[in-house]
């Protein structure tokens, strides 16, 4: 049976994870590859590593992190962040990653979705959106688009895509970039509400939402978790997978109470049970 | 339960973790387990699954070295046409087809699994090893499913299995998945487990010292990680 994901996210900013974590026990808390080994063997299902380096060997940085990562960590993990190009994609792969994801690359060139998809498959390709709804709209599931005016929408849609960490609009309507992404190459979306980033008030869900019914991929909700209902609503919102950074990393739930609390509301997930080699 | 209690365990991190886990031949060495190079795949990480799982590692072409390796390992992404093709044109289906006439144990893991298979549909269609009898198709999923499958898919085990891919694990243990195909083996009995995806589909085979993993057990957690001691305790048990 095909199971939904959790997925922690690590922040990280020239090899260290950029928030600081209260994890006990970690010999070096800010360590990216201690921290992702700890959620593995907790029973994180996926890693996603964003890398937000602002110099110019952002490449060696990344390449360096997912060597490493391959070293510690034993389920599927991506890395985005400066990946620009196929020779960039292809570095981060042969160290060991398995998916890239692009972001403003792909919006400042929309072709390199397709280049990536043709050089390494679909599946290695993740497309992150960091979307904002226009003046009107709100996060809670009982949203609807009804009452917006048509001037505030953004090529017909609720919400824009913004890129440069969420300081800079595109004028590209997250629904309409999500699909152009997916025919263009993308075989996962990693949405971000950049309106519930940082909030801990719940997943944008009428977002995830629009975005799931609109694609024919796996899309990973992303920006607001602030409690283990919250990951609950995201999937039953048509997101096949939930990603959360503070709440994990400052353990106020572990993977394992995530898991337990999705599993209650009978959505198949992989258990967390005890075990060793 | 705080983080610090569930993560306790042997996959955390650390170098004393691998020495416990060590697998040791008789002369001391740890087994010998050689994931055949043939230019496909994720072979770094199945490398680096098999250390932590106990084993000396190593990704290799030379005909040397997996001529004096305990086991063998193939793995692989992408298109069944181009893998066979690779592997032909680099000479290592006759090393592999020769070293498991021997006895020794082999495991194909994704792709690795369906060239141990006699043909593929994929592409136009191939040949593969022929060291396990049937054919390699697409996946039907039902309605609304996607292709490739991605993801983590819990399994069946087949009951009465004796392979050592089980490695005691229980029913409903899961996997992480990548792919469109999947072999159909002609055999029953050579089924060690099924996925379902819409329908159920063969995740895991055994014959003889032949095994094969359409999950990728370098890429699933813990669980993965004792699939891959199983098959490297059987190394053990081979010597050549």
């Amino acid at each position: 049976m095909h199971l939904k994901r959790v997925i922690p996210c690590l922040d990280v900013d020239a090899g260290r994870v950029v928030k600081g974590t209260n994890f006990v026990g970690l010999r070096d808390a800010g360590d990216p590859v201690e921290l992702a080994a700890r959620y593995d063997a907790e029973g994180a299902d996926e890693l996603v590593f964003l890398d937000i380096t602002a110099t110019s060997d952002q490449r060696d940085t990344i390449v360096e992190l997912a060597r490493r990562a391959a070293d510690e960590v034993f389920v599927p993990f991506t890395i985005g962040g400066g990946i620009r190009s196929v020779d960039d994609a292809q570095a981060v792969l042969d160290a060991g990653a398995d998916k890239v994801a692009v972001n403003s690359a792909a919006v400042a060139r929309p072709e390199l979705l397709t280049e990536l998809a043709d050089r390494f498959g679909t599946q290695c390709v993740v497309l992150a959106i960091d979307a904002k709804g226009v003046p009107g709209t709100t996060r809670g599931a009982d949203w609807a688009p009804a009452d917006l005016r048509e001037a505030d929408l953004v090529e017909g849609d609720p919400w824009e895509v913004f890129v440069a960490g969420g300081r800079r609009p595109t004028g590209r309507g997250a629904v309409a970039w999500a699909r152009e992404g997916v025919e263009r190459g993308a075989g996962e979306i990693l949405l971000t509400s950049m309106d519930g980033d940082g909030t801990t008030s719940g997943y944008d869900l009428p977002l995830t939402r629009a975005i799931a019914e609109a694609v024919p991929v796996p899309v990973i909700a992303s920006g607001g978790a602030g409690t283990l209902d919250h990951l609950v609503e995201a999937l039953e919102c048509g997101a096949d997978a939930a990603l959360a950074a503070s709440i994990f990393h400052f353990s106020t739930y572990s993977i394992a109470e995530a898991k337990a609390r999705i599993a209650d509301a009978g959505i198949a997930v992989r258990p967390v049970r005890p075990t060793t080699l | 339960m705080s983080a610090a209690e569930v993560g306790a365990g042997p996959s955390a991190s650390g170098d004393a973790d691998d020495r416990d886990a060590a697998l040791a031949r008789p002369d001391g060495d740890r087994v010998r387990i050689v994931v055949v190079d043939y230019g496909v795949g994720n072979r770094r990480s199945v490398e680096k699954a098999l250390e932590r799982a106990g084993a000396d590692a190593t990704v290799t072409a030379d005909l040397e070295t997996i001529r004096a390796a305990d086991g063998l390992v193939l793995c692989g992404v992408g298109a069944f046409p181009e893998g066979a093709r690779r592997l032909r044109e680099t000479g290592l289906d006759a090393v592999v087809r020769d070293r498991v006439a021997d006895g020794t144990p082999l495991l194909g893991v994704c792709l690795g699994m369906q060239l141990l298979f006699d043909r593929s549909d994929e592409r136009g269609g191939a040949e593969g090893l022929g060291l396990l009898p049937g054919p390699v198709r697409q996946l039907e999923p039902a309605l609304g499913l996607k292709l490739p499958h991605i993801g983590w898919n819990s399994v069946t085990w087949s009951e009465g299995t004796t392979s050592p891919l089980r490695a005691g694990l229980p029913d409903g243990t899961a996997f992480y998945h990548v792919h469109s195909f999947v072999a159909r083996p002609e055999d029953p009995a050579d089924v060690v487990a099924r996925g379902d995806y819409g329908s159920p589909f063969v995740t895991a085979v055994s014959r003889g010292r032949v095994h094969g993993a359409q999950f990728h057990p370098e890429k699933s957690s813990t669980d993965g990680l004792r699939v891959l001691r199983g098959f490297a305790e059987t190394c053990l048990r081979c010597p050549t």
